[in-house]
């Protein structure tokens, strides 16, 4: 059984430079690099101190304030170095990877006899369930709290992203493990949505509510799925992963190893020929960027993400723990004579104020990271609501966000939001104003007060 | 070394001193500055402030220009030395050289004091609180000529823009802060500290109250009667003009708000850019049409005679009041302004609806003043926040009731 989402409000965002559907095996990263800061929230407490020898799948380091909650490794080696920052705060654990990968055995599960209980022990251990991530707060799952459902968004919308349809081929028997595993540990339903014209292997799973979505951008968003779907309310919890987690999840449990292997997409107009990967997590971008990648003396920005949401990374940076894309986009920072009113070709908008775009829809954009603009306070109004297909107000909630309101931020809705929900909006945002940065500090801010 | 390169270099000389932000307002006035994305989206639209503003002003343009040309007309016209129009809008005895230059010169610089005035004190206030030149002012200084009659004493208008800048605006905290639109708090500064400048028969044509003073001094000349059409209608005398004329705009008014052609030009141009809110102009016609239709009702049903002395604006067809007074340009104009109005779209139409229905309620009872578009806009300004309220609320509940719902 399925059911139609459609998703009306949005903004398709067309970028140059998609990645071609062929998958290279990457050069083997020599360092691995986990950063505690793709966990948000979570303060870590190390275990593997510098020197000590891993196994892929080893423990690295649990989570201070739950130590169920293990972080491993995604490769086998020595911790070489751990980068703190300011007040010993760890920033980063750097792992010279072995010639030869060895596996943690975490063993075998038989998930037909095991209880919930036992699922969620062996998930927590063997460092999988990181991958499981909460709303409200947008962190990871607390495993004390029961789901009313998971969602799972096997569509990705968002401009460059990797298509899952292709990325996930073949992994139907990681996908349904996983599925069967993460279904007995809710109550409700395990939703999983797919693009309307697409040929999933998501779409086939057993145990599932099937969701067809279509529409723009962010139709692809969990988020907007959840809203849709089923919103949450006051006091219920709803666990989300990505699909391309499941597929770790599932391997651990059929095999008993960890194996942090992960299909990504190269893209953006800075690469000479985008194209997917097959790499680790934490694999030095280097490795795949350069070849036939990024010119030599090309000002490019590395984005471990999407361009919407993602984490703007060094040449000498890592993939981060959840991304399945990097995208390379030329930098901005050059001055514009009379760039604020001379009438635009070549770039996006949504008005029609001496910018071209609304005359050309399919014409794929080659944007820079240019701010176009300096930061203002709120002044337009009505743009934001074309392009946020929530039920939510959301310039109200970010002002809520920004006066710290606690009652009228949890009335207006944000229990059901994350910071990737406003990424629109941010990028259609005339006063140049960080929503992402807003939101996210303003669910900070509720998960400290209210929890 | 070119242009762009010294001023970047001059920026980083000035970054972090107190002059920066007069002259990050003029570095940036000529290049869109090199600012990149770091945190968030690693992308942004090409709009931006400066780009939004620059196009409400595009739309006043021909405004502007029409109201230097309608002056020097209105002008001539009153002391009899030409015949009125007759061609309809491309009208010969419109469009000449001469009518241009009186207007000219008496528009320019009434634009040059606001703009002069206004930015002035937007700079130093952001040199004293340190935060950017805001585009703000771009677009009330540039309102702010269209909304005065054309005799208006510069000192007069400078005054008001003071006011009208640091108690409607910058008090707040500045663009984007403030509850009135501050270009009607400079108009009805000037209408409540200097009325006679800004009411009667004598303001709306240049040279009028010059005339006045002549023959008041002794000298025999015919004096210059320079009514508006509310003006005459107010004291129940008859419009005295075609309703091509009204529509057209070759009446006597305030600077930029005569011709109502053009303001629905421009109206049409700035939902077209999608900058101006179709829903607030939509509703406020719906709202003037509905309060016209009431009082015509009242009128024909014979409740007031014509001896009343709201006869004259009652009686007035309803489709009349859309295109006489300053009520199209303020509805295209100012009831939009993003900051002031209502900001959900829900309550964008009530709080247009109002605007309207209010303007004409004020324009046939208050015969003091017959225009109401100002106060109805400045009453509207002070609930828009109520509105939003009340639809925030709707949302709110239905949030609340879900959840009931569910744990009934």
């Amino acid at each position: 059984m399925s059911n139609d989402i459609r998703i009306k409000k949005g903004l398709d965002i067309k970028l140059k430079g998609k990645a071609e559907k062929t998958v290279e095996q990457a050069i083997i990263s020599n360092y691995c690099t986990v950063r505690p800061e793709d966990f948000h929230g979570t303060i870590p407490k190390l275990i593997a101190k510098e020197g000590t020898q891993v196994k892929a799948g080893g423990i690295l380091f649990h989570d201070k304030s739950n130590e169920a909650i293990k972080f491993v490794s995604p490769v086998s080696g020595k911790v070489i170095e751990v980068v703190r920052g300011p007040k010993r705060r760890i920033d980063a654990i750097k792992i010279e990877a072995d010639k030869t990968q060895d596996y943690q055995d975490y063993g075998k599960f038989d998930l037909d006899t095991a209880s919930p209980e036992a699922i969620k022990a062996h998930l927590l251990a063997s460092g999988c369930w990181p991958f499981v991530k909460q709303r409200p707060y947008d962190v990871i799952a607390n495993p004390n709290k029961l789901p009313k459902a998971i969602f799972i968004s096997g569509y990705a919308s968002a401009p460059l992203a990797a298509d899952l349809d292709f990325t996930l081929q073949g992994k139907e028997t990681e996908l349904q493990e996983a599925i069967t595993a993460l279904g007995k540990l809710t109550e409700g339903k395990v939703h999983v949505s797919v693009g309307k014209t697409s040929n999933s292997p998501l779409a086939g799973l057993s145990g599932i509510m099937l969701h067809k979505v279509s529409g723009p951008h962010p139709s692809g968003n969990v988020g907007t799925q959840i809203n849709k779907i089923d919103p949450i309310n006051k006091g219920e919890t709803v666990w989300t992963v990505n699909p391309q987690d499941l597929v770790i999840i599932g391997e651990l449990l059929l095999t008993g190893k960890f194996n942090a292997e992960r299909v990504v997409a190269l893209a953006g107009s800075s690469i000479e020929k985008p194209r997917y990967f097959k790499t680790l997590i934490g694999s030095e971008v280097s490795t795949m960027v350069y070849d036939k990648g990024i010119a030599k003396d090309a000002n490019a920005r590395i984005i471990s993400g999407n361009v919407l949401s993602g984490k703007h990374i060094k040449p000498d940076g890592a993939l981060d723990y959840y991304s399945n894309v990097i995208s390379v986009i030329p930098e901005g920072d050059d001055y514009e004579f009379f760039g604020w009113n001379k009438p635009v070709f070549n770039k996006i908008s949504t008005s029609r104020a001496l910018t071209f775009s609304w005359l050309n829809p399919k014409k794929e954009y080659d944007l820079n990271t240019n701010t176009n603009g300096e930061h203002r306070a709120f002044v337009v109004t009505g743009g934001y609501e074309e392009v946020f297909p929530l039920d939510i107000y959301p310039m109200q909630v970010l002002k809520a966000c920004m006066y710290k309101d606690l009652d009228e931020m949890e009335a207006l809705g944000m229990y059901e939001v994350a910071p990737e929900d406003f990424a629109l909006t941010e990028f259609i945002c005339v006063s140049k104003q960080p929503h992402q940065k807003i939101i996210r500090e303003g669910l900070d801010l509720m998960l400290k007060e209210i929890g | 070394m070119g242009l762009k390169r010294r001023l970047h270099i001059l920026k980083r000389r000035y970054r972090g001193t107190k002059m920066a932000p007069a002259f990050n307002a003029i570095h940036t006035f000529l290049f869109l500055p090199d600012e990149t994305t770091h945190s968030g989206t690693h992308i942004k639209v090409a709009d931006d402030l400066k780009r939004t503003m620059n196009t409400v002003i595009m739309a006043m343009i021909p405004c502007l220009i029409f109201g230097m040309f309608n002056a020097g007309y209105q002008h001539h016209l009153a002391l009899g030395e030409i015949e009125a129009v007759t061609q309809g809008f491309f009208s010969a005895e419109f469009w000449t050289l001469d009518n241009f230059m009186v207007g000219f010169w008496k528009i320019l610089p009434l634009v040059i004091v606001s703009y002069g005035v206004g930015l002035g004190i937007e700079f130093i206030f952001a040199i004293i609180k340190g935060h950017e030149v805001e585009e703000g002012y771009l677009v009330t200084g540039m309102l702010v000529p269209l909304i005065v009659p054309v005799d208006i004493p510069l000192w007069m208008l400078a005054v008001a823009v003071i006011f009208g800048v640091v108690i409607g605006k910058e008090v707040f905290g500045g663009t984007g802060m403030n509850i009135l639109n501050p270009a009607l708090t400079i108009r009805a500064f000037l209408f409540f500290a200097y009325p006679t400048w800004m009411s009667g028969d004598k303001v709306w044509v240049h040279g009028a109250v010059e005339r006045d003073q002549l023959i008041a001094s002794g000298q025999n000349l015919d004096a210059i009667s320079g009514e508006t059409i509310l003006g005459s209608l107010a004291q129940g005398k008859a419009a005295g003009y075609e309703i091509a004329d009204m529509f057209l705009g070759f009446i006597p008014g305030s600077v930029g708000e005569t011709s109502t052609l053009l303001i629905l030009l421009g109206g049409l141009f700035l939902i077209f850019t999608k900058i101006g809110s179709w829903r607030i102009m939509l509703s406020s016609a719906l709202g003037a049409i509905v309060m016209g239709l009431i009082f015509n009702g009242v009128v024909d049903s014979g409740i007031i005679s014509e001896g009343s002395k709201f006869y004259g604006l009652m009686s007035t067809t309803w489709w009349h009041h859309l295109l006489i007074g300053g009520f199209a340009f303020g509805t295209v104009f100012m009831a939009t302004d993003p900051v002031t109005a209502a900001q959900t779209n829900k309550g964008k139409w009530v709080y247009g609806f109002l605007v309207g229905f209010i303007s004409i309620l004020i324009r046939v009872f208050n015969p003091a003043y017959p225009e109401g578009v100002m106060l109805a806009i400045l009453l509207m300004n002070v609930f828009a926040p109520t509105i939003d309220h009340y639809v925030v609320q709707g949302n709110v509940k239905r949030r609340k009731k879900r959840l009931k719902v569910k744990t009934a």
